[in-house]
């Protein structure tokens, strides 16, 4: 199975290639106000108005200083299109099946909520995303004092 | 592959009899009322004739069946052997609707249903049995033996036709008129009969996606020809200028197939008025006019079920029985119009009776006993005020609940359902002489006029719809112009109070610290209620496409979706109901039971019983408020000495001709900061303005800061929920005042 995959910092992670339907820079973001702080916005990808993910703010990272080389991931989901926005586009990598791993328990729960499986590439780990996962952030009911809960 | 072509055929046999069947009606419909036309017999025999082989080649024998029986009927009818009553129209509408019944089951269940049909083919056979007696057998078989072939290629059945009538003499003629109606009945009909080489199939789904697709040509466009002003070359320029006029065109035609005429949605109205009419024992004609008006299929859909509801209505209440009508001086047969046409952008829609119309006294009367408005209010309405009542919610004048409509949900569902899509409802009435209801609507949802705006930063666009006026305050009025009401801000907008909604603080926006040289007020409507959007500025109004947002924004209520602006980038459109439900200015659900209940008790309170009407009034200030308290309360105004203030319990009391009296201190009820300094302890007691009002069964004391006036006065209240002891706000001597909540007062006292 091939996987585009991104980085956010030194983590890399993959979306299913089938799934991408391409990698644009990043565009005029216009924000809505009143949406989940993970939306940073909506962009105009060729008449279609597709919805702007912060994948850094989904999975409670710092914020990027500068984003000036961000880019988005154009990606399929249940209800049309997706743009994530992430740091920096990787390659796309051939993930033999038997290199993956479940997601290991002690990673934070934002992680293990949109992430599939992990796969053991030479280099480096790739966490495989659930793309479907991606715009489900509004359901994510976590125990207070967890990691999500927090107030950022 | 074998199934799928199965599945195709059954499909294409389901839509062609279900398009048919209706024509069926429409055809039966004209005969009925008297048309002598033998093409319409014609029609319907060959449309039924269609259904029957259609069916029996796929193998629905029931099918088959029940539309042979009617068949036969129609052959007799057709040749002019038989003149037809009421029984044979009623059965042969009995019988269309069997055939649909049985076309709807076979669509979603793959059969034709359970319903046992023997009695309808009986009763139709009777019908007829007398005429064609012993000719039926044998026609029955002649039938069955052609349509086998007949099926595949209906287009030859008008030659085919002799052996179904025998010896009919008129056979030729018959031939002859069938071909010339079928050509003239396709371009004049109102039903979609699409003959099948003028006209295709195509997906909706296509045509939305065609649409998408041309508005970014659209924008595409708009910027080759910016670039290309700057351009020298000629010919770049010529080129530019065809891809203008070639883009304006194809969008233009891409909108009209998403266009219908608004007559296939009146189609089927001559059909459930002349069942109502039968139900009711009524006698109505239904005149059309301009059903080839065109409108956007999705608005079509939409005012589908509000214009139903409206013709039962008005055939329900408004025609009275021929007898009742006789009596009035009418004719016995009821009129009823619809009328369609283009102004200013819209569509008007016009449905009129000549019935009994409304009669706005007794809307209005209904409307003050359930509550929805109080006698006051009532007195100073207008006739079209009262009439248009007849919109809220739980109003029906309907003396006695139908079968068929004054089941409650009434002309407010038909409201909230065209505004939903941008459009508004009209009623104008006479009584005794009919009523008329007027709908506009936009042309298209796709494509829609806005206003844009600019708020910290950003741009959003407003429907036109519900835009109603612009105000501009310059810089160094808008201190003067704009009014508290506690923490609420208002405008007079000619004498009436426009509550105002900042847009930066509904979506939670940091201002963008401008300097305040100009206040921009945008006057929008929603549900009947006006209110002022504050913003940063004004940019245009410009057509837009509206498009949907994703569902991870399915929960935000203040946006109706968004558009991509001239330039590439996105903006929102805003929802004005939403925007003013989250602004509180909108009743929802038990909010407006409450309020409803607060504006019934202020009806029959003798005590806040202050609407309308010249009112005596007495006007005290607390703070920087003006507070009026209704002088049929007041019982005596004294002053007292500070002093003379003591406790009991929690609450302060005075000694009040030998009662306990309790005190309120008007600002710290209502939380104002008292214009009065509070008294040094040395200083001698200073006096204090105390108003005793009488409740029912006690007296309290109010202290105010001072008192102004008593007052006549004609005032509006406009009730405010959210701050307790305060009943609403009014204008009295051309001032914003708070109107005392007496009552409330002292609940809050005990």
């Amino acid at each position: 199975m091939q996987f585009c995959t991104f980085f956010l910092g030194k983590d890399l992670f993959g979306v299913p290639v089938l799934e991408v339907q391409e990698v644009v820079r990043q565009q005029q973001i216009t924000q809505v106000p009143l949406a989940h702080h993970v939306v940073r916005g909506l962009i105009n990808l060729r008449g279609n108005i597709v919805s702007t993910i912060d994948m850094r703010r989904l999975l409670k990272m710092a914020p990027l200083e500068d984003e000036s080389q961000s880019i988005t991931v154009i990606t399929r989901v249940a209800g049309g299109l997706v743009s994530l926005l992430v740091d920096q586009i990787g390659d796309v990598i051939e993930a033999p099946e038997d290199r993956f791993e479940p997601v290991p328990g002690t990673l934070g729960l934002e992680f293990r909520h949109i992430i599939a499986k992990v796969c053991k590439l030479p280099e480096n780990l790739l966490m495989i995303l659930n793309p479907e996962r991606l715009v489900e952030f509004d359901r994510v009911k976590l125990p207070a004092g967890d990691s999500l809960a927090r107030a950022d | 592959m074998k199934e799928d072509l199965q599945s195709q055929l059954i499909s294409e046999l389901v839509i062609e009899s279900l398009e048919g069947l209706d024509a069926f009606d429409h055809e039966i419909l004209d005969l009925e009322r008297g048309g002598v036309s033998p093409d319409s017999w014609n029609n319907a025999f060959r449309i039924i004739h269609t259904i029957k082989g259609s069916s029996g080649c796929i193998g629905f024998n029931e099918v088959e069946l029940v539309a042979h029986a009617g068949e036969s009927l129609l052959t007799v009818l057709r040749d002019g052997r038989m003149t037809p009553d009421a029984a044979v129209f009623s059965n042969l509408l009995r019988y269309s609707d069997a055939l649909r019944e049985m076309m709807r089951s076979i669509e979603e269940k793959g059969n034709e249903g359970d319903a046992d049909h023997t009695q309808l083919v009986r009763d139709i056979q009777a019908l007829h049995s007398g005429i064609t007696g012993t000719g039926k057998p044998g026609n029955q078989k002649q039938s069955f033996g052609f349509f086998d072939d007949e099926a595949e290629t209906p287009v030859g059945f008008a030659g085919e036709a002799g052996p179904e009538s025998p010896g009919s003499s008129r056979n030729t003629v018959d031939k002859a008129s069938e071909k010339e109606s079928s050509a003239v009945r396709v371009s004049e009909s109102i039903a979609p009969k699409l003959s099948s080489d003028s006209a295709i199939r195509v997906d909706v789904s296509q045509i939305d996606r065609l649409m998408n697709l041309v508005g970014e040509l659209v924008l595409a466009r708009n910027q080759i020809v910016q670039s290309a002003d700057q351009q020298a070359d000629p010919a770049h320029f010529a080129a530019v200028q065809r891809i203008n006029l070639i883009t304006s065109e194809l969008q233009e035609s891409v909108m009209k197939t998403r266009m219908h005429p608004i007559g296939n949605v009146w189609a089927k109205f001559p059909r459930i008025i002349r069942d109502l009419c039968h139900e009711l024992g009524k006698e109505v004609s239904l005149a059309m006019e301009g059903s080839e008006t065109e409108l956007d299929r999705t608005i079509i859909e939409a005012i589908k079920d509000p214009m139903t509801h409206i013709i039962r209505n008005a055939i329900d209440h408004g025609i009275e029985t021929p007898e009742e009508r006789r009596t009035a001086g009418k004719l016995a047969q009821g009129r009823l119009n619809l009328r369609a046409f283009h102004e200013g952008g819209q569509v008007n829609i016009e449905i009129s009776d000549d019935g009994n119309g409304i009669d706005a006294e007794r809307v209005l009367q209904k409307a003050i006993q359930r509550g929805l408005v109080t006698a006051e209010q009532g007195s100073r309405m207008s006739h079209r005020e009262m009439l248009a009542l007849i919109f809220l919610p739980g109003l029906s004048t309907a003396e006695k609940v139908t079968n068929v409509s004054g089941r409650g949900v009434g002309m407010d569902v038909v409201r909230t359902n065209i505004e939903k899509i941008g459009g508004n409802v009209d009623l104008y009435s006479e009584p005794g002489k009919g009523a008329t209801i007027r709908i506009k609507i936009p042309l298209t949802l796709a494509i829609i006029p806005a206003l844009v705006v600019t708020c910290c930063g950003d741009r959003y666009a407003i429907p036109a719809a519900s835009l109603v006026e612009l105000v501009r305050i310059e810089g160094d009025q808008i201190a003067k112009a704009i009014e508290h009401i506690h923490d609420a801000q208002v405008y007079r907008l000619r004498g009436n109070l426009l509550p105002i909604v900042h847009l930066a603080k509904e979506l939670e926006l940091k201002p963008s610290g401008h300097a305040d040289d100009a206040l921009f007020l945008i006057v929008l409507q929603a549900e009947g209620r006006q209110f002022g959007l504050a913003v940063d500025g004004i940019n245009d109004t410009e057509e837009i496409v509206v498009k949907p947002l994703g569902k991870e924004m399915k929960g935000l209520t203040v946006y109706a979706g968004a558009t991509i602006m001239g330039d590439g980038k996105v903006a929102l459109i805003l929802d004005v109901m939403g925007l003013a439900r989250r602004a509180s200015l909108l009743d929802e659900g038990d909010r407006q039971t409450r309020s409803r209940k607060a504006l019934e008790e202020a009806a029959r309170s003798a005590h806040s019983q202050a609407q309308g009407e010249m009112r005596s009034l007495l006007v005290a200030h607390v703070g920087r408020n003006r507070i009026a308290i209704p002088l049929s309360c007041i019982a005596r105004l004294e002053e007292i000495s500070a002093d003379k203030i003591e406790s009991a319990g929690k609450i302060e009391v005075i000694q009040y001709r030998g009662r306990i009296m309790t005190v309120l201190r008007l600002s710290a009820v209502l939380g104002i900061e008292s214009a009065r300094r509070t008294a040094d302890p040395g200083d001698d007691p200073e006096l204090l303005a105390l108003v005793v009002c009488a409740l029912e069964t006690e007296n309290v004391g109010v202290i105010v800061d001072s008192i102004e006036d008593i007052v006549e006065a004609s005032i509006q209240i406009e009730i405010r929920e959210g701050q307790r002891g305060i009943l609403g706000s009014a204008i009295v001597q051309q001032r914003v005042t708070d109107l005392l909540d007496i009552k409330e007062l002292a609940r809050m006292a005990a």
